[in-house]
């Protein structure tokens, strides 16, 4: 089943599926390790819609809502 | 021979930089807080080296500012030898930019920094392995510690007398076989050297539709274009994805491959601190966390600077009368001497007592890598203001200085955002600021009023932030912010820090302070401050205060701090209480605050942003400033 980044819960693993956003976005998640088929857990969510706290080959990354939504994941 | 620090951010480049610089470049933790270059020459076996600290990149597919002025620069073609530094304990991560420095054909060495902290993480890496896939050496290093520098430059430097490149490293056959037909057109053109690059480089540029090489050839060579868009769509059909998605992956592959064959993975050490999260970005916890640490911060300041102020002050209300005794006070002489003393007597006890513990906190909280945290914190926040968290950093840097912050907008991606910050830190009350508020408002008011001014300050910015954005109606792109591990802070690397940017007040602000005493007590030797005074009376009637305050106003145009110390000598006392009103002192702060950038803020947001816009940002903050002291005046 596929879904996006930010309807995610905390602590869950998810596969990357594919990113929907435009040349910018797909460059800047790849140089951070995020990638179609790369391994994604979510640790932490703010709250009021924050940003969510990724953890992608141990290194961590924040990702606001917006950036979130555009990553199609699939929940293993 | 001209050495280059080349790695992606916060992987230690400027550490490296310090060892052998002495502490030039400031180091913090968080992602891209190099955004300029720095330069420094040292000595080695006999030869002069210059060595450059580029600002950090993921990738050489640059982004914002800072990361396309390492492109640049490295692209200039005047490097003999390019340091990749990397930060060991996310190796896999860092190969991909390794890679991509590998297609530039240049002699190469990889510096694998911190690797303390990757063996703490249970990475253990094959050193001679790695050195060997690559075909360029490798030395392990703890910058922080000043471990392998030696090795590194002198290796370094053997590197660059045998002009010694790496391998390139092949990717997938399918892919690679529409790379070299589409460097040989690029040969064939001779684009490669319009460029003064490596034609496979180029031509994975092509494919990965970097804009940069893209404009730039688009006017000059249609018939290339098409062979380009050719070969990306071949990519497309074949892997069902864009072909820079294709590229990017096929570079992940490999540094995952390579990573995997370099690596052993054991059990990784956990020690306290990386239970600090749970507490620092824990969805409750962490606000009041960030509270109270701002609480305690402020508190910090106000007790060591009070303690401080307090006898030094003292002791120079001493110094004046003696002097009095000894030179006729109605003399020239006397003038200037009491001038200079009171410029010296203000830097000592008025302005150092604050800054000092300001900047050393503001180190550790760097160092330690809570920045990119209070981001992720407050994203949601910014949003509202039409920012995103990143903009936090800039921010907070702000209240060091807003030179700085305003350089830190660059890692801003969007050039709205990037004006929308540099308005508003520019109204962040900066150190120099910070020791009106302290030395005025908390020392002859009370804490609690400093403290309401700091609150007032952030939700007036809050409010020009909507403002701003309104006027300017675009969605920012959203946060993609690195969070990196804390680290414990060093604390001579604190202390270094802190010096650095004491340095700035020392040698540049305290001779002008000295300077400016001196020019104000010529003026009211000569009666002339008395003609500046009345030309300012309409806007000090306005605000309530008292007439001298006129010529002191320009005096803080030139740096922030003069305003309040001018102000001191032309009330003619240190005890402004005596003179000046608690309503009139605070809304002279307020003013002050808010009113037009220092001078030195000008020039670079003149640089950064444009002149039309620096122009309105003063306006801007002029206004506001007059609204808000009359304000003040009626109200407090």
């Amino acid at each position: 089943m596929t879904i996006t980044l930010d309807s995610i819960g905390e602590n869950q693993k998810v596969k990357v599926v594919s990113i929907s956003g435009g040349w910018g976005i797909r460059q800047r998640l790849g140089c951070l390790g995020i990638h179609p088929g790369d391994i994604i857990t979510v640790k932490r969510s703010a709250i009021m819609r924050g940003p969510i706290l990724i953890s992608v080959h141990g290194n961590q990354v924040a990702l606001g809502r917006g950036v979130a939504r555009k990553i199609i994941v699939e929940v293993e | 021979m001209k050495i280059a620090l080349m790695g992606q951010p916060n992987s230690g480049k400027s550490t490296v930089f310090n060892d052998v610089a002495g502490y030039k470049a400031i180091t913090s933790n968080f992602p891209g807080k190099t955004v300029k270059y720095t330069l420094t020459k040292f000595n080695l076996l006999g030869q002069t080296i210059e060595l450059v600290d580029l600002p950090g990149t993921y990738s050489l597919t640059s982004f914002d500012l800072a990361e396309l002025e390492a492109r640049k620069y490295l692209l200039k073609g005047n490097v003999d030898v390019v340091i990749n530094v990397i930060d060991a304990s996310l190796l896999s991560r860092s190969l991909e930019l390794t890679l991509q420095l590998l297609e530039l054909k240049l002699p190469m060495v990889i510096c694998l920094n911190m690797i303390d902290e990757a063996e703490r993480k249970g990475i253990g890496i094959d050193i001679e392995k790695l050195s060997k896939v690559f075909g360029v050496p490798v030395v392990p290093a703890v910058a922080i510690k000043g471990k392998g520098i030696k090795e590194l430059f002198s290796t370094a430097y053997k590197v660059g007398e045998k002009k010694k490149i790496g391998k390139t490293i092949s990717f997938s056959k399918d892919v690679e076989d529409v790379i070299t037909q589409l460097s040989i057109q690029i040969k064939k053109k001779q684009i490669d050297q319009e460029f003064n690059v490596p034609e496979r480089f180029l031509a994975l540029k092509y494919l990965e539709n970097d804009s940069y090489f893209m404009e730039n050839y688009e006017k000059k060579n249609n018939n290339l274009f098409k062979e380009i868009v050719h070969f990306q769509n071949i990519l497309k059909e074949t892997h069902g994805r864009q072909s820079d998605v294709v590229i990017s992956s096929e570079r992940h592959h490999l540094s995952m491959n390579i990573y995997e064959s370099v690596v052993s993975l054991t059990r990784p050490h956990i020690g306290l601190i990386d239970y600090l999260d749970n507490i620092l970005m824990h969805p409750f916890l962490g606000y009041i966390s960030l509270g109270l640490i701002f609480y305690l911060f402020f508190n910090l300041i106000f007790g060591v600077g009070k303690m401080v102020e307090e006898p030094l002050l003292d002791y120079f209300y001493r110094l004046i009368p003696l002097l009095e005794k000894s030179i006729n006070p109605s003399t020239l002489s006397f003038s200037i001497i009491s001038g200079i003393i009171q410029g010296l007597a203000g830097g000592i006890a008025i302005v150092l007592p604050y800054l000092f513990p300001f900047l050393f906190g503001l180190a550790i909280l760097e160092d330690l890598g809570y920045l990119p945290r209070i981001a992720f914190l407050l994203d949601a926040f910014l949003h509202k203001i039409g920012l995103h968290g990143k903009a936090i950093i800039p921010f907070i840097l702000g209240y060091g200085c807003t030179v700085p912050a305003i350089m830190a907008t660059r890692i801003l991606e969007s050039e709205r955002d990037r004006f929308i910050s540099s308005v508003l830190a520019t109204m962040i009350p900066c150190a120099a600021r910070m020791t009106i508020i302290f030395a005025l408002v908390a020392f002859y008011i009370s804490p609690q009023a400093a403290l309401a001014i700091y609150i007032l300050n952030i939700i007036v910015i809050a409010l020009s932030g909507k403002i701003l954005s309104r006027l300017l109606p675009e969605i920012t792109p959203g946060m993609i912010l690195e969070i990196p591990a804390y680290h414990t802070p060093s604390i001579k690397v604190v202390l270094a820090k802190t010096w650095l940017r004491m340095k700035e007040f020392i040698f540049v602000a305290w001779p002008l302070l000295i300077v400016g005493s001196t020019i104000l007590s010529l003026l009211q030797y000569y009666k002339t401050d008395m003609l500046i005074n009345n030309l300012f009376s309409p806007l000090t009637s306005l605000l309530g205060l008292p007439l001298v305050v006129g010529t002191t106003l320009i005096f803080g145009v030139l740096r922030k701090e003069l305003s309040m110390l001018m102000l001191i000598q032309a009330i003619g006392t240190s005890n402004v209480a005596a003179v000046m009103s608690t309503t009139q002192i605070m809304t002279f702060t307020i003013f002050v605050i808010f009113y037009v950038p220092c001078i030195a803020t000008i020039a670079v947001l003149w640089k950064e942003i444009g002149s039309k816009r620096t122009l309105f940002t003063i306006a801007f903050t002029s206004i506001l400033a007059i609204i808000l002291a009359t304000i003040t005046r009626f109200v407090y």
